[in-house]
């Protein structure tokens, strides 16, 4: 090489490290962002909804009038279920603060406690009935407006017209606050109760459940199916076969197919074809049954063809026929991979939305389903509609379903990951 | 030697069979069994154009080159020769630091060339793989033009100004190359369109483009057919009187016909270096002579 | 006898006919020289007994479940009084639930109106009978082949190779379900905008800019007929897509390219799976970020330069689109980049080029038609996307390019259409299977162009 040459190369050299700096750089920016957003969108959902795995509840003394209530101790069920606590409720927060004056603040007054509370003393009193005629302190729900000042998310340097809560209720909190008579506890309700209009009395029971049996649909389909089919195409599908061809070519293009479209099926053919109840656990797993087929199909095919044909062969010589060897042989064998695959699966159907408000499990149900005929939602379902409400409240508590959601989803891939490095083999 | 030579064929052909495994040869029987303790023969030379001394390499823990000094001569043609996994290879690779694009790789010693230090902290390798150019086992030009495979290197350097010298480059180096007759017309056409032993061609006019003053190549014929493996091997014939090359090769006719000096090395030691008719007629090292006359490889 | 306790009672039957079926083939074969001289293992007569007993009993269970609801429903109308009968097909639907939902509440007594009383009498008798005479045929059937499976458990029966014929068929069964979930979506697309477009030309739905499918229910109020022109759908599905590539591809390659280039494998180990967190994150999450956080900091950040951005910006959803398919474009990019023969790296490395100069001139024109094909998957998905447009794009059809105002998209108008009171025939219910139809087109073009040029890239380098 000329002397000149290497001068040329050698003078060009500090571009070309610079450029070559700038573009590591920009692959490592790249990286970054993604992690930015990452954080950013887990901080603003977590900041969000730590909050709402509290509760305020607020101490009332409640006189159990028998004449206000028109009952006694010696009263059937049926009178003790429909006695009047609405009335004892608002008459232990008028004793509580006397001197209000005007139906807005009388209402106002009323709305410091939940809804919830007249049933909740029913309940005691049905459980206990010596209760009746005395005078009790006990916990009940604060309404969402207590519950999200008491959380801080109401700023009461603002002018009053510009804020849900008045100066006068801000009086009342203060003066319970003083009395420790409000307190923030931990927010069992949340995994207690079912969906409710009320803030305060929306818990995820329901959802939980009803994922839990879409899930179970799903998972009972979806893997029988999945994990033939795809022993089939591996090991027993003949070679170039058209009909083969085409399953190979329908599952890699059913990966693709958006989600909705898939609701559009379920519309269309379960329910107006076969009459499968809407709204319903069945429908929904029916539906997800087939978004997770492709995924746990291609994750079986591989699992299977991942067992060395040596084993197959040494079973085939020893008079074995093909199906024993599947069965013997190559599923137990293949069967951490094909687990892992369900998995994951199975978290993507747990986290699916759009297809299953297709077909009716969007409606807003206030009773835990007990079988997978009984009309449900799901969580992401869930989290969708309380992201719609308007109050205050429940968007705290979306983000606190969507920490739950979250909380499912790592662990079914924790348990994927687990499953995959312990079993893992190396032929 | 005419004699020996002439009944190698069959041997070569076994020895390149069992190249498709890529397994390390490990013979246990005693007549290999033999200790090698230093290079015998004539490793180093007085108009070293690159040299090595105490060259160790190591992927990992485990080291695959063993204290090997060598030399090469100006203008030479030097062969490297050895079973599966000796470390010719490697030891080619470290000659442009090429092992610097493996992180476990870790090379010792001290390499030169023209009395620089090869692995000084103030040497750039990209400069150093400009003047020690290589090619590879398997051709591979780049998924573009004729014309863009022989310009890359020429682009990349800034070695032309304009386009009219970049034409005359790219078009010299095909004429050095002795491809430019046969493409002339498809410059633009894709590299990877012609044929093996085209290809390998393609890859040596691509090398000397830059203008290096070695080039170092790695089995070039391994994966050609004998009438390409002639073409390129007079080809080398013909740029050894501008360029230094340094040739990693199975094939032991190959070393015999196109080298001046032959390396022998076994399981990462530099076993034996001499002039190619020495090595072949009359090896001094019991290694050596058994893997010439085939006894295993 | 409802059905999961027939489902049971089955399994138990079949239970007994493996049973008995493993007992006989014992009973029925001799023994010489300590072996039975069975063709199978006994077990293998007990598959075959109870797959006698199973399968016609279930294939019958199927087939009545599945015409049980519109043969009763069918006999229900016929047994209406004549005057009933000429009413329209919607009145009569509305009936027949009204009906249905009587008799399942339990109190028809209480319903005043006689005609409906009598009808939902004469339903939930219609009911009855049907499941009783299930229950009645399945257990037959059941019992019958059970009986002939039995007869068939003699030693040189080749009780193996028929249990494995019929698992046989059972696997392909399982693996055509592929076909038949594609021949269902292209059924249920197809004839439901066959007939919206029966009501609507296909020419207006196609080239129609103005789209507001809100139907009157009578005919004499305004605006009684929606008009279905798409064209402001996808162009606003183009648009959000288009948003989320541009952010996507760049930040998905290059994070491709350094994590497979660059990156030490201690990085590469802790970085990948972090960034594939980014999908596995369910999309109602996204859409519920891209709603209450993105969505009003784009707006106040527009406010404080003077800028008007709409609260439901197709920017804030495409940029939430784009994180989302980060993972997809870097793991795709991944693949094809490492399928780029190291050989190839070597030549360039061997001339003398920096990693980037080797990676922008030899890495990426190799792994081209991959990324490409890539790209096309990631658009697929980007166009096909719902919950994150749903919840952070806009309702009302603007046909606009300005990424800062409100666009809605195909999947949320085929959201709204179908969620919310409903009825099944109107036009506006009928557009959001036309819009399916689209929808389904464009994306499985994408798909199969994509698949095409990925495998054709793979086979080059293999």
């Amino acid at each position: 090489m000329s002397d000149t040459t290497t001068k040329i190369i050698k003078a060009g050299l500090k571009k070309r490290y610079a450029k070559e700096k700038r573009f590591r750089f920009f692959g490592l920016m790249s990286i970054v962002i993604s992690f930015v957003f990452l954080l950013v969108l887990l901080i603003s959902i977590f900041s969000k909804g730590w909050s709402a795995f509290q509760q305020t509840y607020v101490k009332l003394d409640v006189e159990l009038n028998e004449e206000v209530l028109g009952i006694n101790k010696f009263s059937n069920k049926d009178a003790l279920f429909s006695a009047r606590y609405k009335k004892i409720i608002k008459n232990s927060l008028k004793k509580k603060f006397p001197g209000v004056k005007g139906r807005k603040q009388k209402r106002a007054l009323k709305n410091l406690v939940s809804k919830s509370a007249q049933y909740e003393l029913r309940d005691k009193v049905l459980k206990d009935p010596e209760l009746l005629g005395t005078t009790q302190s006990f916990w009940f729900l604060a309404k969402d407006d207590v519950d999200v000042f008491m959380k801080g998310n109401i700023d009461r340097t603002l002018p009053e017209s510009n804020r849900r809560i008045k100066d006068y209720q801000l009086a009342w909190i203060d003066q319970l606050i003083a009395e420790d008579r409000l307190e923030k506890r931990f927010n069992t309700q949340l995994f207690s109760a079912s969906d409710s209009r009320e803030p305060e009395q929306a818990g995820l029971k329901g959802a939980l459940m009803g994922s839990l049996f879409t899930m179970l649909v799903t998972l009972s389909l979806s893997f029988p199916i999945a994990v033939a089919a795809a022993a089939y195409l591996e090991e027993f599908a003949p070679q170039n076969n058209r009909w083969v061809d085409l399953i190979e070519v329908n599952i890699n293009n059913l990966a693709a197919v958006p989600s909705i479209v898939f609701g559009l099926l379920g519309l269309a053919i379960y329910i107006g074809l076969f009459g499968v109840p809407r709204s319903t656990p069945l429908i929904g797993g029916l539906v997800l049954t087939l978004m997770t087929l492709p995924t746990i199909i291609i994750a079986s095919r591989a699992a299977i063809k991942s067992v060395p044909p040596s084993i197959k062969q040494a079973a085939v010589g020893l008079g074995a026929s093909r199906v024993q060897v599947l069965f013997h042989h190559t599923l137990p064998l293949a069967m951490p991979g094909i687990l892992t695959g369900t998995i994951v699966g199975m978290a993507q159907a747990l986290g699916e939305t759009a297809p299953l408000l297709m077909i009716g499990m969007v409606a807003f149900v206030a009773e835990v389903p007990g079988s997978i005929m009984d009309p449900a939602t799901v969580m992401p379902v869930q989290i969708y509609l309380w992201s719609d409400s308007p109050e205050r409240a429940f968007s705290e508590r979306t983000s606190a379903a969507i920490m739950v959601l979250l909380a499912f989803l790592v662990m079914m891939n924790l348990i994927a990951i687990v499953l995959r490095k312990k079993f893992e083999q190396r032929w | 030697m005419t004699d020996l030579i002439g009944t190698l064929p069959g041997m070569v052909k076994s020895s390149l069979e069992s190249e498709e495994n890529k397994l390390p040869v490990v013979e246990t029987r005693d007549e290999f069994d033999v200790e090698i303790s230093g290079t015998i023969g004539k490793p180093l030379v007085q108009n070293a154009k690159m040299s090595s001394r105490n060259c160790d390499v190591f992927y990992g823990d485990k080291q695959a080159i063993f204290n090997i000094n060598l030399d090469i001569g100006k203008n030479e043609i030097i062969a490297m020769i050895g079973p599966s996994g000796c470390g010719k290879s490697t030891y080619l690779r470290v000659l442009n630091r090429m092992n610097d694009t493996i992180p476990i790789c870790r090379v010792t010693g001290e390499h030169t060339l023209d009395g620089e230090d090869i692995y000084a902290a103030e040497q750039d390798p990209v400069l150093l793989r400009a003047r020690v150019g290589m090619v590879f086992q398997k051709p591979n030009p780049f998924p573009k033009s004729i014309y863009d495979n022989v310009a890359y290197g020429a682009k990349l350097h800034g070695l032309a100004t304009n386009r009219s010298e970049l034409d005359d480059l790219v078009e010299a180096s095909l004429i050095k190359a002795g491809l430019f007759k046969e493409v002339k017309d498809d410059l633009l056409m894709p590299g990877t369109g012609l044929s093996g032993g085209q290809q390998q061609r393609l890859c040596i006019a691509r090398a000397i483009a830059v203008d290096p003053e070695v080039i170092l190549m790695d089995e070039p014929t391994s994966a050609l057919d004998p009438i390409a493996t002639a073409t390129i091997e007079e080809l080398m014939d013909e740029l050894k009187e501008n360029y230094t090359i340094a040739i990693v090769t199975h094939s032991m006719q190959q070393a015999a016909r196109v080298s001046q000096r032959t390396a022998y090395f076994h399981l990462g030691k530099l076993v034996e270096v001499n002039d190619t008719n020495t090595v072949f007629t009359n090896p001094e090292h019991k290694l050596t002579e058994n893997y010439i006359t085939g006894r295993f490889g | 006898m409802p059905i999961q306790t027939l489902l049971i009672t089955l399994i138990a039957l079949l239970l007994f006919s493996f049973f008995i079926g493993s007992k006989r083939s014992i009973a029925v074969s001799s023994v010489r020289k300590g072996r039975r001289n069975l063709h199978s293992r006994p077990n293998y007569y007990g598959f075959m007994v109870a797959i006698w007993a199973g399968l016609p009993a279930i294939f019958i269970l199927i087939l009545w479940s599945v015409f049980n609801s519109s043969i009763v429903t069918s006999l229900t109308i016929a047994g209406l009084p004549e005057g009933m009968q000429i009413q329209s097909k919607d009145e009569l639907g509305l009936f027949i639930n009204e009906i249905k939902n009587l008799s399942s509440s339990g109190n028809i007594e209480s319903e005043s109106d006689l005609v409906k009383k009598d009808a939902a009498f004469h339903y939930q008798k219609l009911e009855e009978i049907s499941t009783l005479a299930k229950t009645t045929l399945v257990f037959v059937i059941a019992l019958l082949g059970m009986l002939f499976g039995r007869s068939l458990v003699k030693p040189e029966t080749r009780a193996r190779n028929m249990v494995e014929t019929v698992v046989r068929w059972a696997m392909i069964m399982c693996a055509s379900i592929a076909i038949l979930s594609t021949v269902g979506i292209v059924m249920s697309v197809l004839f439901e905008s066959i007939r919206f477009f029966n009501a609507v030309p296909p020419a207006d739905f196609l080239f129609g800019t103005h789209w507001s499918p809100q139907t009157s229910m009578r005919s004499d109020q305004v605006g009684s007929s929606g008009s279905f022109g798409a064209i402001p759908l996808f162009v606003g599905t183009l648009l959000i897509s288009a948003i989320a590539l541009i952010i996507a591809v760049p930040l998905g390659l290059m994070a491709a390219i350094y994590l497979s280039e660059y990156a030490s494998s201690a990085v590469r180990s802790f970085a990948k799976p972090t960034l594939e967190i980014l999908a596995g994150i369910p999309t109602v999450v996204y859409g519920f970020f891209a709603a209450l956080t993105v969505a009003p900091f784009f707006r106040n950040m527009g406010e404080s330069i003077g800028l008007s951005v709409a609260s439901e910006s197709a920017l804030a959803a495409g940029l939430v689109m784009g994180v989302m398919i980060i993972p997809f474009v870097s793991s795709l990019s991944d693949d094809v980049i490492s399928a780029v023969p190291q050989a190839m790296r070597d030549g360039s490395y061997g001339m003398g080029a920096t990693k980037s100069e080797t990676i922008r001139q030899v890495v990426i024109p190799a792994a081209l038609p991959g990324i490409v094909g890539g790209i096309l998957l990631a658009a697929s998905r980007a166009i096909g996307e719902t919950m994150i447009v749903v919840m952070a794009a806009g309702l009302s059809a603007k046909l606009t390019i300005n990424p800062l105002e409100a666009v809605t998209t195909v999947t949320v108008q085929i959201v709204t259409l179908l969620t919310g009171d409903q009825e099944f025939d109107s036009p506006k219910t009928l557009a959001a299977f036309a819009l399916g139809l689209g929808l389904f087109v464009i994306t499985l073009m994408l798909n199969i162009a994509a698949l095409h040029i990925i495998r054709n890239y793979r086979e080059q380098y293999e």
